[in-house]
């Protein structure tokens, strides 16, 4: 066994994480950042949390993850980071040339005080900022949140950065797509444009982390939204917010900075969830629903219809990001299957009681931890067994130790691919999802029907 | 940069239609004045062999900011890299939740505990996961009670505290709670001061676990492995199951591994390496501190190995032999060598015609740029520019540097264990008229030539290489293949460059030893060749002319 040494029994921990649900908020500020057309994350602290993090994304996604750092040593932990942040700036507008530089801090240089705007504007003072480009930043001490607060404090910095009020209101609609795929990018932009919207969609990390082989290395990928396009959020005529632990502070401040309503949705994962952001646009905008979006909302529709006797009734243990599993969960609930275990590693009570509304009719008790570990998911697994897991790829260690199929989900996924090209937000993404989840349902049926009793047909 | 030819053959490098120092001079030219200058001392041009002049590299400084660096962090180097393979201690990340995320399973460490019931925790991340209230307050009591609660939980042979940056900032001592629990629990708990910023680069967090292992474990049972010739093989950490094959292979010697540090290890044999006869060492970066202090304290000799390539591994094995000089052993080794060799060779002649005369690129680590240098050399491709990651100025430019090495103050800040012999367990292993007889005899002891020596005149060596010289050197040279690691990987290859990861082998292994090597022919053999890298261009970007119009009016 590869977690043997997991015990059946839980004893409530109040100090030791083991097989953690989460990671620290610098990622996800390094990820959102990557959205930003023409821009160089930048982590300021030791360079040991840059590798750490260009490493996962790069597992993760099989793409280059460009991003400097600040190179701490032990001299700049005692008198500062200001003089690494400035030569920084100044090597990195010399040699790599970015539109911007979305610095974002780390324990370290939170536990210091580092004061990044003031850095910054030193930098400026002292030419190291070329005219018309930009050094932007979000406060992600590690210590705080996880990686889905490092996006959402870095997407609330694009507001805080770049949003202007406008003088007169553009026939546009701000999306801010939560901490999701570059293809589940491109799949809410396939889903507005086909309502025929106007949007400006940020971050964006379709075309930059799932970029085309051409034989030419990027720097700055194709994707990514424009500053130009950014600093006109301020004058959209609303906002829709999806996922609000990704999503919800960068629309709240758009709002109070320059009176952008905000819409915040649960991501658009499931058909209900699907539902609520389609009719949202349409309202907020003002348009009717093209029959292709009928048409793809019909098909999910078809495939859960035709399929709900292998759903019903299995039960499900989920782990993943907070917004990923609100939706997700709704979402088998809605083709009644049953989350009995549910665990995210992001702290915050609403997180449980959303969990705890969605599944209150459920046929079956279900357990949620908001602050919990995979080790904690693992027990509870061996104490109410479940049909199926899903969540990212350290699960199948518990999926292999119990034999349980395993449909990987969220972040990160280092040892398979796809999450890079196809979605699983919207109703195609619904499709592949429910696709995935089939698949390995009725493998594992085919695995162990006896012989008799296994079936060409279904 | 243009898109590469689109044919199945790497394009013909130009390293002879180029002047290195131009190359150096443009690269460096892209640079701030201060930076070029700096950079100038870390890229050099090698002199080669013949030459009479020495190089001479700056090496293990500080990174330059905003460059975009290969290099990790202390944490990564104690934790990661020398802690990461083992499997029966707990190791607790005493930070924030990222550093024991980032750390856990990814370095490909494999490991074969003794039974299923035996400890194997290596599947498991332990950490603090400290608040913002842990660092206010201090994240002392969290970590005790966190390290109660895995004796709790596993009832370990030990507990290792690994410390991140906010923990040195915020004065958490982490040996003073090591020692209350290790007094409280009966078992050993150590801790390692290895938090991010310290030193330069991970080489910092290598020394800083050699000292917490020579501090804490070694030593600590006198239990002797029964064998007529006992060793320790240091610096070697099982990626992809290298250690496996080292081990097959000295088996099948007769050759007693009493330790390795740390792949496939277990606490017992860091405890009783002490009682090994021969320390041999693969990664001289990594842990010849280790080394160095073992044969102060208890007269164990050490000697550099090399087990990548069939004919260093069979160097090696005759090296282990003739420091035994025992007629048995040395035919027993023969005899394995001319067993294995044949293989190891049949597969080599079978790839070198493909393979010749296409160039490679190295740049990794602090051995294994120059270690894969041989495999490369074996199958006819020429390495043409090579460097390490957090390496210091004697791999590259040989031991015979040490004595006039300036200590900065970021390695000043490491601590140097001051070692004498112990008073009972000091052994001498061979007399003095032994060491004599095998040192005229050829036999090196506590001797590294490091990478330089090894190289062409003319060839570029570039230390801590930025993300800017990687693509000037592709573009320039456009090498068949380019070794480096994740973080490089997928730009290099976006660039039609096929990148084989030396850090973590990609999914590949093992390449040490006969069979490694055999794998690695074949692996080089696949990249170099492969005709994946010939559809870059669609047909229409090949002839975008038309022929004929439909539909288009």
């Amino acid at each position: 066994m590869l977690l043997r040494h997991t015990p059946m029994e839980v004893v409530e921990r109040k100090a030791l994480t083991i097989n953690p649900a989460k990671t620290c908020q610098p990622i996800g500020a390094m990820y959102a950042a990557l959205g930003i057309h023409g821009c160089l994350p930048h982590s300021h602290g030791s360079q040991g949390c840059c590798a750490y993090h260009r490493s996962t994304l790069a597992r993760h996604y099989k793409e280059p993850v460009m991003a400097a750092t600040s190179s701490f040593t032990e001299g700049a932990s005692v008198f500062g980071g200001q003089a690494n942040l400035v030569q920084a700036i100044d090597n990195i507008f010399t040699v790599y040339q970015p539109e911007v530089i979305a610095v974002h801090t780390t324990c370290l240089s939170e536990t210091i005080g580092d004061d990044i705007p003031q850095i910054a504007r030193k930098a400026e003072a002292d030419g190291k900022v070329p005219a018309g480009k930009y050094v932007i930043h979000a406060n992600t001490p590690s210590y705080v949140g996880s990686h889905v607060t490092g996006f959402a404090a870095m997407t609330r910095a694009m507001v805080d950065y770049f949003a202007r009020s406008g003088e007169a209101r553009l026939d546009q609609i701000n999306i801010i797509p939560g901490y999701v795929e570059p293809s589940d990018m491109e799949e809410i932009q396939h889903l507005t444009a086909a309502m025929g919207l106007h949007t400006v969609m940020f971050p964006d990390t379709s075309n930059v982390l799932n970029g085309p082989q051409t034989g030419r290395f990027e720097m700055y990928p194709r994707g990514g939204v424009r500053i130009e396009r950014l600093v006109t959020i301020g004058a959209s005529r609303a906002t829709v917010a999806l996922g609000p632990a990704a999503s919800a502070p960068a629309a709240r401040a758009l709002d109070r900075k320059c009176k952008v309503p905000c819409h915040i949705l649960d991501l658009p994962i499931g058909l209900q969830a699907t539902d609520r952001f389609i009719d949202t646009l349409r309202t907020v905008a003002g348009v009717t629903v093209p029959e292709s979006i009928n048409i793809e909302r019909g098909r999910l529709l078809d495939l859960i219809t035709d399929m709900h006797q292998v759903f019903h009734g299995k039960k499900v243990a989920l782990a993943g990001d907070p917004d990923q599993l609100i939706a997700l969960a709704e979402f088998m609930v809605a083709i009644d299957m049953q989350p009995i275990h549910v665990v995210t590693g992001t702290p915050g009570k609403e997180f449980e009681t959303r969990i705890d509304q969605l599944t209150r009719n459920a046929p079956h008790p279900v357990q949620v931890r908001a602050a919990g570990d995979l080790f904690l998911l693992h027990q509870w697994i061996k104490n109410e067994p479940v049909d199926l897991l899903i969540g990212n790829t350290y699960l199948k260690y518990v999926a292999r130790d119990e034999d349980i199929p395993l449909v990987r989900f969220g972040f990160p996924i280092l040892d398979r691919v796809g999450h890079q090209y196809f979605p699983t937000v919207g109703y195609r993404g619904g499709l592949r999802l429910l696709e995935k989840v089939l698949n390995a349902l009725l493998d594992r049926e085919d695995r162990d029907a006896p012989e008799e009793r296994f079936e060409l047909v279904i | 940069m243009s898109a590469p030819e689109p044919s199945v053959e790497c394009p013909e490098p130009i390293a002879e239609s180029t002047d290195p120092n131009e190359l150096k001079q443009e690269i460096i030219g892209r640079y701030p004045t201060k930076v070029a200058r700096k950079r100038a001392k870390q890229i050099v041009v090698n002199r080669g062999s013949e030459s009479c002049e020495a190089n001479e590299i700056s090496a293990n400084v500080r990174t330059t900011p905003g460059l975009i660096t290969q290099r990790g962090c202390s944490y990564a180097g104690c934790k990661g890299v020398v802690l990461g393979p083992t499997r029966d201690i707990v190791n607790i990340t005493h930070g924030p939740i990222g550093c024991g995320f980032y750390s856990w399973l990814t370095r490909r460490n494999q490991t074969r505990p003794e039974g299923p019931e035996a400890a194997n925790y290596m599947t498991y991340c332990f950490s603090t996961d400290m608040q913002e209230e842990n660092i206010v307050f201090g994240g002392e009591k969290k970590l005790r009670a966190a390290i109660q609660e895995a004796y709790d939980l596993f009832k370990p042979k030990a507990i290792s505290i690994f410390a991140t940056c906010p923990v040195g900032l915020i004065g958490d001592d982490v040996h003073a709670v090591a020692r209350e629990m290790k007094d409280k629990l009966g078992i050993n708990v150590f801790g390692f001061s290895c938090e991010g910023y310290k030193g330069v680069s991970q080489s910092a967090g290598h020394h800083i676990a050699n000292n917490g292992l020579f501090r804490h474990v070694v030593g600590s049972d006198d239990t002797v492995t029964p064998g007529r010739f006992r060793i320790n093989l240091l610096g070697e950490y099982n990626i992809g199951g290298d250690a496996f094959e080292i081990e097959r292979i000295l088996e099948s010697c007769g050759i007693t591994l009493v330790a390795t540090f740390s792949g496939n290890s277990s606490y017992d044999q860091f405890a009783t390496s002490h009682t090994a006869d021969l320390n041999t060492i693969m990664c001289h970066r990594s842990i010849n501190y280790v080394a160095e202090m073992m044969e102060e304290k208890f007269g164990i000799p050490w000697t550099k190995v090399n087990f990548i390539g069939g004919a260093a591994t069979a160097k090696s094995l005759r090296k282990i032999a003739q420091y035994f000089d025992d007629p048995e052993l040395t035919a027993r080794v023969e005899q394995v060598i001319a067993a294995e060799l044949p293989a190891v060779e049949a597969v080599r002649d079978q790839v070198k015609p493909r393979c010749a005369g296409k160039t490679a690129m190295l740049f990794v680590g602090g051995s294994r740029a120059h270690h894969y240098q041989e495999l490369f050399k074996e199958i006819g491709m020429r390495v043409v520019a090579a460097g390490y990651e957090f390496a210091h100025r004697d791999d590259y430019e040989g031991r015979r540097v040490l004595p006039g090495l300036k200590v900065d103050a970021d390695s000043r800040n490491i601590e140097e264990l001051k070692v004498e012999p112990d008073p009972d367990r000091y052994r001498p292993r061979k007399r003095p008229e032994e060491l004599e007889r095998l040192k005229s005899a050829g036999f090196r002891f506590k001797d590294y030539d490091g990478m330089m020596a090894d190289m062409a005149a003319d060839t570029l060596v570039v230390d801590d290489i930025s993300q800017h010289e990687t693509e000037r050197l592709i573009e320039t040279y456009r090498p068949a293949i380019f070794c480096a690691g994740i973080k490089e990987k997928y730009a290099v290859q976006k660039m039609g460059i096929p990148l084989k990861q030396l850090h973590s082998y990609d999914s590949g292994g093992p390449y040490a030893g006969f069979r490694g090597a055999v794998n690695f022919y074949r692996e080089i053999d696949r990249l170099v060749n492969s005709k994946v890298w010939s559809y870059l261009q669609a047909p229409w970007q090949k002839n975008p002319e038309l022929t004929a119009k439909y539909g288009c009016d």
